[in-house]
């Protein structure tokens, strides 16, 4: 088991955002999370690279304990995270966006007497094909298009080399075209990683949802199962349409 | 293109002022006193360097750069002060005259290390050290950023002012420390020592810009400048933020210390009024106006905001706050990447109209 979540519960002002009793993720797995509008999908992934804290629960990442570490040793424990709003680093070039989540020793003198090797130009290169940004390594970022930015983000969390990637809302402002191709990417990536998407395109879930989908709805887990039982299941038309909160009250 | 642009800039700037200047200052056509000042012009620029490094590369507006600024120069003027000593204290050993005048009859333990030139040194560019590394630890580890940096270290800025100002603090009070005579037994008021002291402030100033140059095309700038773009994204790719914060607040502390001590030998007088918050500000004010997250950019809006002011405060002696807050605000309305940036546009502009007349010309010749 790549990640275990036992009892997560988070709350801000006295609302439950996050009421998680159970979520398992195998190996090379890729999950599919949805769930309406404050359903607590993004703050689930805030916990799990450390940026929100829990009023309690356990997360085990390979056996090992995760709350309570800082991002930056979460993110050395192998969890990448790949953010709904593209986070890059606008005034940098590219290529240097890459070549900083690269996988190396980042510590300042490390820094400071890094000297580039041939490896790994490579490897960059070699991402910089997988996500279509061969020809843009010189650009600066911050003027790439709003799809090249996800992708950017996507580059940079695959260099990063993580065993699990958290990606939140990767078609979020894509056109149908580039959607799909986002798809393919992640398929292929989760020969290699665990992965973790959320999503609200149907269609692109659709493409990816090779095993399991996860529905949350106000914090807590709905329904696990495959795209069609999911699809299906009159709890989630519901919830999706908005007008059974009743019943999910009693729920 | 960009490299031959760099080195006709350098070439210009040396041929200024490592030739033309000094022969000048030789040859009775330059005064004495214009040395003197492009001297001290050139500290400021150090001073730029470190701002930029932090709040034009990394983003962290700091507000006490004068008061590192200040220790490096105290240090050296305690030394020059302790050589100068001519009252002796109780116990036999020489104490400053100032002291005598305070009624102090033993040198406080604090000027004992001052005596000696090196460890003066050494103390000067340690001190700041030190401070930066506690001062900035805790400041950075408790995320504080933005608007909150820049009260805070307004604030330390102000405490420390407050200090220097006491009579109890043993360092001059509001007169500061002055009357210099002599530094490792050259005399302050020769001509040739102030060309000397003139030529190590440039030399200072190339040195420190090489070092500095060197620091933000390493890998290491990268990171200051990805910090400065987004903190999250940098921590979740790895980098422990407040390691290269505190490492750059470090750097930028040792630049002002630095040029502390270039400075006080070459005015001949350091007081608390050289660190007041006004003081900082105007360094930050600096490097806004020639350009900021461009090196070249800080050292030449310190020497020209600088030059200005000197020629400013003797023409229009009542109006230089108000020409500065002018440029200031045509700077940000106009041109936001400062002098600089103006000068690259036009460049960018003439250059485009020779190539276009170049063009013109093809074509009438052609017809």
């Amino acid at each position: 088991m790549l990640l275990a979540v036992k009892n997560l519960s988070v709350s801000f002002g006295g609302v439950h955002a996050l009421n998680l009793s159970q979520f398992n993720l195998r190996d090379k797995e890729l999950r599919v999370i949805i769930g309406p509008n404050g359903a607590g999908k993004s703050t689930f992934l805030d916990i799990l690279c450390g940026k929100t804290k829990p009023d309690s629960g356990e997360v085990l990442y390979d056996g090992e304990p995760v709350l309570g570490k800082t991002e930056v040793q979460i993110a050395n424990m192998g969890i990448g995270r790949k953010f709904q709003k593209p986070s890059v680093f606008p005034s940098l070039t590219v290529y240097d966006n890459m070549l900083l989540a690269y996988k190396m020793k980042k510590s300042i003198f490390a820094s400071l007497f890094f000297r580039p090797t041939e490896e790994i130009d490579f490897q960059i290169r070699q991402v910089a094909a997988k996500v279509g940004l061969s020809k843009e390594l010189k650009k600066i970022a911050g003027e790439l298009s709003h799809g090249q930015k996800q992708w950017l983000e996507i580059a940079i969390v695959v260099l990063q080399d993580p065993k699990l990637m958290l990606i939140d809302e990767p078609a979020a402002g894509m056109s149908d075209e580039e959607t799909e191709k986002t798809g393919e990417l992640l398929m292929q990536l989760s020969k290699h990683h665990g992965i973790i998407v959320i999503e609200h395109d149907m269609k692109f879930v659709e493409q990816i949802a090779q095993d399991l989908v996860t529905v949350l709805v106000r914090g807590k887990l709905l329904v696990e199962g495959s795209f069609e039982d999911v699809r299906n299941d009159q709890r989630v038309i519901d919830s999706y349409l908005g007008r059974a909160n009743v019943q999910l009250e009693n729920f | 293109m960009e490299k031959t642009k760099d080195f006709r800039l350098y070439g210009a700037f040396i041929v200024l002022f490592l030739v033309l200047l000094p022969l000048g200052n030789l040859f009775g056509i330059v005064s004495n006193n214009t040395i003197s000042l492009w001297g001290r012009y050139f500290c400021f620029a150090i001073v730029a360097l470190g701002v930029d490094l932090i709040w034009g590369y990394t983003g962290i507006l700091s507000m006490c750069q004068a008061f590192f600024f200040c220790l490096g120069g105290y240090s050296v003027a305690m030394h020059i002060v302790m050589k100068g000593a001519t009252a002796s204290g109780s116990d036999g050993t020489s104490i400053p005259d100032f002291m005598v005048w305070n009624q102090v009859e033993s040198l406080p333990f604090f000027w004992a290390p001052f005596q000696s030139f090196g460890l003066a040194m050494i103390l000067g560019l340690l001190i700041p050290a030190v401070f930066a590394f506690v001062f900035g630890y805790f400041i950075f580890r408790s995320r504080i950023k933005g608007v909150y940096m820049a009260i805070i270290t307004q604030a330390l800025a102000l405490a420390m002012w407050l200090l220097f100002l006491r009579n109890e603090t043993m360092l001059g009070g509001t007169n500061g420390l002055t009357d210099f005579k002599s530094l490792l037994g050259f005399s302050l008021a020769s001509p040739n020592v102030k060309l000397g002291l003139y030529l190590l402030s440039l030399s200072g100033l190339c040195g420190t810009y090489f070092l500095s140059k060197k620091l933000v095309d390493s890998k290491f700038g990268k990171v200051l400048q990805a910090i400065r773009d987004s903190e999250s994204r940098t921590s979740y790719t790895a980098y422990r933020i407040l390691d290269y914060k505190l490492a750059i607040f470090i750097v930028g502390a040792l630049l002002a210390a630095f040029a502390g001590m270039l400075y006080a030998p070459q005015t001949g007088i350091i007081t608390p009024g050289r660190m007041d918050v006004r003081a900082s500000v105007e360094m930050v004010m600096w490097v806004a106006l020639g350009g900021r997250g461009k090196l070249k950019g800080a050292i030449l809006g310190a020497l020209i905001v600088n030059f200005l002011y000197s020629i400013c405060t003797s023409l229009f002696p009542d109006s230089w706050l108000f020409i500065l807050g002018f440029l200031f605000v045509i700077t940000v309305l106009y041109f936001d990447k400062g002098f600089l940036g103006m000068i690259e546009i036009i460049g960018g502009k003439f250059r485009r109209k020779q190539i276009t007349e170049k063009v013109a010309g093809h074509q009438v010749v052609e017809s």
